[in-house]
């Protein structure tokens, strides 16, 4: 019983050609052995792996809306019905003061970032433990497998993204509401990079920490909830007093969700929140790689 | 000739700690530095908690070579198989590939139920390593190997297990790296999907490809290996011709392939019947491992009945080195035919005669059953293993043909031989005529 294959390429037909020993390269490709070294990632094996990240973020976006009757409307669903309740409580009744941008879309423009980043982080952290057959069974670039649950919200983000730009013309030309659409708006795109590096970057930390402790798992989504909070998702920053403003913007969130109201919404630019946001998320990224690289080899042992 | 891979002084420590509790909280690692906080770093060194699932373990294997691993479970034949595949570090030592390497420690991989036949294809591909322009070249191919045409764009939760296992396999048997590692994936689908797996696996052999291969089924290993590792301990106690290892790894116990014995504490079997040994002997009833072709063969189980007023019938079963059954042989003897077995211990021997079975090596699996209702009591495949040898001389079936001698037995039929000369017969159409 032979196969197709048998036939099919070259090589098969004259079977130890490529394997003649002067052909074995005479450095290894691979060497295994145990390592306690920081080192960043391998790009160019990541770079080999990238249908992989693809694969891993389509089965996560498959799987999730397979069998459900709304499909892909869920995915605008969780910001715009907190966008409908924050308007409700925070605009109408306890009137938050919004520099004249009308509050559904201030508070929208906020929610969009922070849902890309909390439920990326949220999980992530579970991602590396949720897949465990895969991580005992086969090698590939572990940090794939947050950073597939990564992309997969990223083409959540996209789907709400129409939404905002649905809800800036509403305001725009029904309700008459002054939006400046200024250069600010060429900066969109950089600041899409920074809310995707800076997420990266807590859900790798968050990832390889939860193989080991657990308790990052459980304690995240009301760490997140917290966070929410002291972020000007539901207010704008303005709120915060001058004097605190400096220690406020350590939270990269703070920078972020600025320059997104900034950007769409041409609000005054946020310079140093943005800068101080980009550092934190160049250190979180930095650190959260090299942690992640140190442990992923222990993952099969304990995962 | 340089080696594709080499294995040198590979060592691994699992934590036996972690073992049983596969992940520490943060309070439990708090609190292990609070009371006693200068052991914090060193505490896997301390030795009461670790073992070594593998210990300064050596090889080198050659371009081409198919190589298995043998040994019983939790010799540590699947660590190494981890470490060969990257999946886990070693603590110590050094192993280096110098192919690209394809590792198959599971059928299915990243097989998702949701996902329909065709997108599991191509997510299990890419998990192997298997770039898509690769799969869409062989997706046809794989489909066809997987015998599942009609269901590709079914999701696969709707798939028997028997067509899940087959595309899971068929994705794998695909997989074109020089280095092939495989895990025990033959024991999938019907007897009839496994002779085509090992076919695959022959085939990928033969294409010159290196492949590691472990699996429990010392048929497969003799069938497809031309050396094996035997893993004992975390330690390599063997290595050589497959035949010589795999010979003395079914020595195990009793220090003969031919022969098994259990403890009373290990020993197969449940409340009605227990398995006490099996072995091969020769005429004078001495233990052997191998056998003239010509002289008869007697395979001895001992089995201890501890429930009274059951029937059973022991049985043997003969594989050939392929695995396939030759044939089973069941207790016909009319003394315990249909008539309940008191407690005690029995001593059944079937013979099997000689110039019957062909030469090579056989493997025998004893099973003691009650045939009706049926309910096996014990069954132990591919137990023990006899050689069957013919030394060319005369009195066996081969005569005098040296040759190849094709058949997977090789009975002495009885012959008989009708004759007439030329001259009779022009005799006889004469006699006819006039």
């Amino acid at each position: 019983m032979t196969t197709p294959a048998s036939a099919e390429s070259s090589l098969n037909a004259n079977p130890t050609f490529s394997l003649l020993h002067q052909d074995l390269p005479n450095r290894p490709l691979v060497v295994m052995q145990p390592t306690r070294s920081w080192s960043l990632f391998d790009f160019k094996e990541l770079w080999a792996n990238r249908e992989l990240l693809y694969f891993l973020m389509l089965r996560d976006l498959k799987v999730r809306y397979k069998q459900t009757v709304l499909g892909v409307a869920w995915v605008v669903t969780q910001p715009l019905l907190l966008a409908v309740i924050f308007t409700i409580f925070l605009g109408v009744l306890v009137r938050v003061p919004t520099r004249g941008v009308p509050y559904p879309l201030m508070v929208f423009t906020g929610l969009l970032p922070w849902t890309f980043f909390s439920t990326s982080v949220i999980q992530a952290a579970q991602s590396l433990t949720g897949n465990a057959a895969l991580i005992t069974k086969v090698y590939f670039p572990r940090v794939l497998v947050p950073a597939a649950a990564v992309a997969a919200r990223l083409v959540d983000f996209t789907v709400s993204l129409l939404i905002l730009v649905g809800l800036a013309l509403y305001f725009r030309i029904v309700q008459g509401y002054q939006i400046n659409f200024t250069w600010h708006l060429l900066i969109f795109p950089l600041l899409v990079l920074l809310m995707v590096l800076l997420t990266l970057g807590l859900s790798i930390l968050v990832s390889c920490v939860n193989v080991k402790f657990r308790d990052v798992g459980v304690a995240l989504p009301v760490l997140v909830q917290l966070w929410m909070f002291v972020s000007p998702i539901v207010y704008s920053a303005d709120l915060v007093p001058e004097r605190w403003r400096t220690v406020y913007s350590l939270n990269p969130l703070v920078g972020l969700v600025g320059g997104f109201r900034a950007s769409v919404l041409g609000t005054e630019f946020p310079t140093m929140a943005i800068t101080l946001s980009v550092i934190v998320t160049l250190i979180l990224l930095v650190g959260a790689s090299l942690l992640f690289r140190r442990t992923e080899k222990t993952f099969a042992d304990i995962v | 000739m340089r080696s594709i891979i080499s294995v040198q002084h590979v060592s691994k420590k699992f934590l036996i700690g972690r073992l049983r509790l596969p992940y520490q909280t943060l309070r439990d690692s708090v609190m292990t530095a609070i009371k006693a906080p200068f052991r914090f770093r060193n505490r896997s060194d301390s030795t009461e908690d670790q073992i070594w699932a593998l210990k300064d373990v050596s090889f080198e294997v050659k371009p081409g070579e198919v190589l298995g691993f043998i040994g019983r479970n939790g010799a540590g034949k699947s660590t190494l198989l981890k470490i060969l595949s990257r999946v886990t570090e070693p603590t110590s030592g050094r192993v280096e590939l110098y192919g690209r390497s394809g590792s198959l420690l599971e059928v299915g991989t990243g097989f998702h139920p949701e996902l329909t036949g065709r997108e599991n294809i191509f997510m299990n591909g890419a998990i192997l390593g298997m770039p898509r322009r690769e799969i869409l070249r062989k997706f046809d191919e794989i489909v066809a190997f997987a015998e599942v045409e009609r269901f590709i764009d079914t999701p696969v939760k709707h798939f028997s297990s028997g067509m899940y296992l087959r595309l899971a396999f068929a994705v794998a048997a695909h997989l074109d790296p020089e280095i092939l590692i495989v895990d025990e994936v033959l024991a999938v689908g019907d007897s009839r999907f496994q002779r085509k797996c090992l076919q695959k696996m022959e085939d990928v052999g033969h294409q010159g490809r290196t492949v590691i291969f472990v699996s429990h089924s010392m048929a497969a290993i003799s069938r497809l290996c031309s050396r094996a590792i035997l893993i004992e301990g975390g330690r390599v106690a063997g290595d050589g011709p497959t035949d010589e290892v795999v010979n003395s790894y079914l020595r195990g116990e009793t220090n003969s392939a031919a022969a098994r014995e259990w403890n009373s504490g290990t020993a197969p079997g449940n409340n009605v019947a227990r398995l006490h040994s099996v072995k091969i002997c020769d005429e004078d009833d001495a233990m052997v491992a191998s056998v003239d072709i010509r002289h008869p063969v007697a395979l001895v189980m001992e089995f201890e009945v501890l429930e009274p007023g059951h029937v059973l019938s022991p049985n043997f079963h003969i594989y050939s080195e392929e695995g396939i059954i030759l044939f089973v042989s069941n207790d016909l003897d009319p003394q315990w035919l249909g008539r309940p077995r008191p407690p005690g211990i029995y001593t059944s021997t079937a013979w099997i005669p000689g110039n019957f079975l062909a030469e090579g090596t056989l493997y025998v699996g004893a099973a003691v059953s009650t045939l009706d209702p049926v309910m096996v009591h014990f069954f132990e495949p591919q137990i023990v293993a006899f050689r069957v040898i013919d030394n060319h001389e005369s009195g066996s079936v081969r005569g005098d043909y040296k040759g190849p001698y094709p058949g997977v037995v090789r009975p002495a039929l009885k012959w008989t031989t009708k004759y007439a000369p030329v001259g009779a017969t022009a005799a006889r159409e004469e006699a006819l005529i006039s």
